[in-house]
């Protein structure tokens, strides 16, 4: 019986980590490598993870994309002495939102399930998406590294 | 249990409070004053207002810029406004006082916001990453420092260098650099600016620029109506009974006089870094300049001067990644405590590291990240002691001071070579001199750019701008 969400959170003993690392290839945009790793060869498919990969890099681009919505955005702060942001949320931390939601729902659709947790890259100041794999409790094997 | 030991010990070193006893189930840490991340934070940074507010540790030439301004501004309105609104119109006062308003604005939002500080990396990243470089170098053998750590990338055709911060235990992206009076990395790092008590970077640049932008308008604004204002008393009583009847003329004409050049000259030069989309870190040490070789370009600039304006100024604003008033949560991984770089090297280190991460984690029976927001949850003490907590320094700093401390990052226990602004082996002595001994001259807010038409960096100092050599000089220097 594979483990749920919350049967991982109470009993499951962490076994590694994998941590997904930054692409800079087109620029300081956060982007992250959609290069499988090896460790989770066994857990999960290629075309899935890569999936999951690039929609959050599609939704860090929409974050940080420069275009009229933003501009309006920067002068109406910058003409109200950036006040406004203390009632309005910036365009950046609605989309954050959404990416947080996101990761939710593909923890507990698709990684939970196997076994695997993503961590939201915020939480580890956007630097890597950190998946933890969890000891496979079904035959009692650690997943080494 | 003998993985409660291993906890219970690793919270020792972190914080005062441990109980060896207790058990992670009933521990009296869940009845413990919650700690905030700010409280934990490793850098030099003081926090002010539980976290909201985030300065450098040395403010006090901060001070002076606001004393400058208000007093300034204070006497412009105190006693040539009444004239000026009387003899000529009232919207000069009320322009002034606009201005005033958004200079005073813009500054203490450059000064109390987050730079972009990249927070450190927690042990697990640390240890992969320290595992993956071994990997790549060949095991060490400990002893002398290896070369330093880099990754190549090519960004849009451009070959950029990534290197590693010995400090923080990342890779650093590309244009952050770390600031060695704060003690952190900073995304797109311009300058530490002492005149605002604070580093300038990705996310207060915009802030620093209005600041000064409109600083420029103040002074020359202040500037021409005081001059007026002494002119048209002039003009009924003479010159020099004018200057009796308004003293503070004086005092604001002098002042504004010395500022307007440095200050204009510097919103001149950041003007033009922003067009052309580089930083100030940049621009010194001659990175996407053409004289490095022909086919060097700046691969971040989006090839016009309008889109490169609005990236600057009107990009999505990104958040803090530090999460400052955030609570400590007993089972998130703290960054590692601030070592230097040599300790931090060995395989063994890193080992022991990764070996006491992973029982702490396996302790937990908490998951680590089941939320995105994390409020309120029972926190662990788990912090470095030695941090300085928002205790005011006198201000101590001189602004030749500061500004020596700005040229020579050698501060600390910062051993690595990697320098974010000209030492003084780089740097051409005159116009190093010049823009250190100015501020006291002038005593007015000034950056660190040339804003006098000097030209900072000469073609010969840019070709002996190699990165090897200069940081053997760094490191002699520093010895």
């Amino acid at each position: 019986v594979r483990p749920s969400l919350q049967d991982l959170r109470q009993q499951a003993s962490i076994a590694a980590k994998v941590f997904v690392q930054r692409d800079y290839t087109t620029g300081t945009i956060c982007q992250f490598q959609t290069k499988f790793p090896s460790e989770l060869e066994t857990r999960i498919d290629k075309q899935q993870f890569e999936e999951t990969i690039r929609t959050l890099n599609n939704l860090y681009a929409e974050a940080e994309k420069l275009g009229g919505r933003s501009y309006l955005e920067g002068c109406l702060a910058c003409v109200t002495a950036y006040t406004i942001f203390l009632c309005m949320e910036t365009h950046y931390e609605k989309v954050l939102k959404k990416i947080a939601k996101y990761i939710q729902e593909q923890n507990d659709k698709i990684y939970a399930p196997r076994g695997l947790l993503l961590t939201d890259p915020i939480e580890r100041g956007l630097r890597v998406v950190e998946i933890t794999i969890f000891e496979d409790q079904s035959n009692g094997r650690i997943e080494g590294r | 249990m003998h993985l409660g030991v291993s906890e219970s010990m690793r919270e020792r070193e972190y914080s005062q409070i441990s109980t060896r006893s207790s058990t992670p189930m009933e521990s009296p840490h869940q009845k413990r004053v919650l700690r905030k991340k700010w409280q934990a934070f490793p850098g030099q940074n003081k926090f002010y207002c539980d976290g909201r507010i985030m300065m450098a540790r040395q403010t006090g030439v901060f001070y002076l810029t606001l004393v400058l301004i208000l007093v300034t501004s204070g006497l412009f309105f105190a006693f040539d406004c009444p004239f000026l609104a009387s003899a000529l119109s009232p919207a000069i006062p009320a322009v002034g006082g606009v201005l005033f308003v958004f200079v005073m604005g813009t500054l203490l939002r450059t000064s109390f916001s987050d730079p972009g500080v990249l927070p450190r990396a927690t042990p697990d990243e640390a240890a992969d990453l320290e595992r993956q470089i071994d990997v790549a170098n060949g095991s060490s053998s400990g002893g002398f420092r290896p070369p330093p750590r880099t990754k190549e990338v090519l960004i849009n055709g451009q070959t950029v260098k990534l290197k590693y911060c010995f400090t923080c235990k990342i890779f650093r992206p590309p244009r952050a650099s770390h600031c060695s009076l704060c003690d952190n990395c900073v995304e797109r790092f311009d300058h530490h600016c002492p005149w605002v008590g604070n580093c300038v970077g990705r996310r207060n640049y915009r802030f620093f620029y209005m600041f000064i932008l409109s600083l420029s308008f103040l002074t020359i604004f202040i500037f021409a109506f005081v001059i007026t204002h002494v002119i048209l008393r002039s003009q009924s009583s003479g010159f020099l009974t004018a200057l009796k009847d308004s003293p503070a003329s004086v005092l604001e004409v002098v002042v504004c006089f010395f500022s307007v050049w440095s200050i204009v000259g510097l919103s001149g030069f950041h003007t033009y870094l922003i067009s052309s989309n580089q930083t100030t870190n940049e621009d010194i040490k001659g990175s996407w300049s053409s004289k490095r070789g022909k086919d060097n370009y700046n691969p971040y600039s989006y090839g016009n001067i309008f889109t490169n304006c609005c990236a600057a100024l009107c990009s999505p604003l990104p958040p803090s990644l530090i999460d400052r008033r955030g609570f400590i949560q007993p089972d998130t991984p703290q960054p590692a405590p601030p070592t230097n770089g040599i300790t931090m090297y060995g395989a063994t280190q890193s080992q022991s590291h990764m070996a006491a991460a992973t029982p702490l984690l396996q302790s937990e029976p908490v998951m680590m990240s089941d939320e995105p927001s994390l409020p309120g949850r029972t926190s662990l003490g788990a912090a470095c002691a030695s941090l300085p907590l928002g205790q005011p320094t006198p201000p101590t700093s001189t602004p030749s001071l500061s500004c020596d401390a700005d040229l020579l990052p050698l501060q600390g226990n910062h051993v690595e070579g990697q320098h974010h602004f000209l030492t003084p082996e780089e740097a051409p002595s005159p116009p190093g001199m010049l823009h250190c001994g100015s501020p006291m001259g002038q005593g007015h807010p000034h950056g660190h750019a040339p804003g006098h038409g000097v030209p900072f960096y000469s073609p010969a100092s840019q070709d002996s701008l190699h990165e090897d050599s200069v940081r053997g000089l760094v490191k002699l220097s520093s010895v």
